[in-house]
């Protein structure tokens, strides 16, 4: 009898270890493009998933980066690297451009318009969607630092997190699906 | 099997494209009460197999799709 108390309990405990190993509704993506196509399909994915049901985790890096700055805002006091990239990267989702067919600007320029007519929300709309919807966005420090970009300069997204990689892989482990795009 | 459905809430959702229709009948099932049915028109190809997906996965229940003309009715019964 005590025996097999004694099991019970030891199979108690490898369950609950177990169940918090398991994965939990959530997706994660690495956001790692700054191009307009591939940004349109990681935020309709984030905003189908929390349709879903998934909790929603977005991690922004390199080029994916400049999608969330602010094109209101400029910061000053920056060297000269710095400004370089600054001037150079895109500022926010509106200078976004296609990976493909960009044409100097013309294709974007008529996907644009294409979306509009058929009723696609806009990144910018996608985003603001994505806010409301409750998708977690954090954004990779250290990309940040390399192109000399600093906080000031992001838009306001009210659940926006500066991390480093371990923050993702946390998210990323207990993830059922993980993105990178 | 023509007998009527009466939805306690209807939305419209003509002229959406992906992912808005999944987003507004994933939001639009909780003005209801569980038990309740919504009624959701859609022009969306793509969302006769994307409704039929997020009611399994969310666990609500299609009682009737309508084809009529372009647009789909879809009388969904709010499960939890």
């Amino acid at each position: 009898m005590e025996a097999l108390e004694k099991q019970i309990e030891e199979m108690k405990q490898r369950l609950d270890r177990l169940e918090k190993k398991a994965p939990s509704e959530k997706i994660s993506m690495i956001v790692f493009s700054g191009d307009l196509d591939k940004a349109l399909a990681a935020f309709v994915i984030a905003n189908g998933s929390v349709a879903m049901g998934l909790e929603v985790v977005m991690f922004f890096t390199f080029w994916g980066i400049p999608l969330l700055r602010d094109k209101k805002k400029s910061v000053g006091g920056k060297d000269l690297m710095s400004n370089m990239f600054g001037s150079m990267l895109p500022k926010g989702v509106d200078q976004a451009k296609l990976s493909k067919m960009n044409m100097g600007g013309m294709g974007t320029k008529m996907i644009k318009s294409i979306m509009k007519k058929k009723n696609v929300a806009s990144l910018d709309q996608m985003l603001e969607m994505a806010g409301e919807l409750g998708v977690r966005i954090y954004v990779c420090e250290m990309s940040m630092d390399l192109m000399g970009l600093t906080h000031e300069e992001m838009i306001q997204y009210p659940n926006m997190t500066y991390c480093g990689v371990a923050k993702f892989l946390e998210e990323a482990i207990d993830s059922r699906i993980q993105l990178f795009i | 099997m023509s007998e009527t459905i009466k939805a306690d809430k209807v939305f419209d959702l003509k002229g959406l494209p992906c992912p808005m229709p999944v987003v507004k009948v994933s939001k639009g099932i909780k003005e209801v009460s569980v038990g309740q049915i919504i009624e959701a028109v859609t022009s969306d190809p793509g969302a006769l197999s994307d409704f039929p997906a997020w009611a399994k996965t969310s666990g609500n229940q299609i009682l009737k799709s309508e084809q009529v003309g372009k647009e789909t009715h879809f009388f969904i019964k709010r499960v939890n």
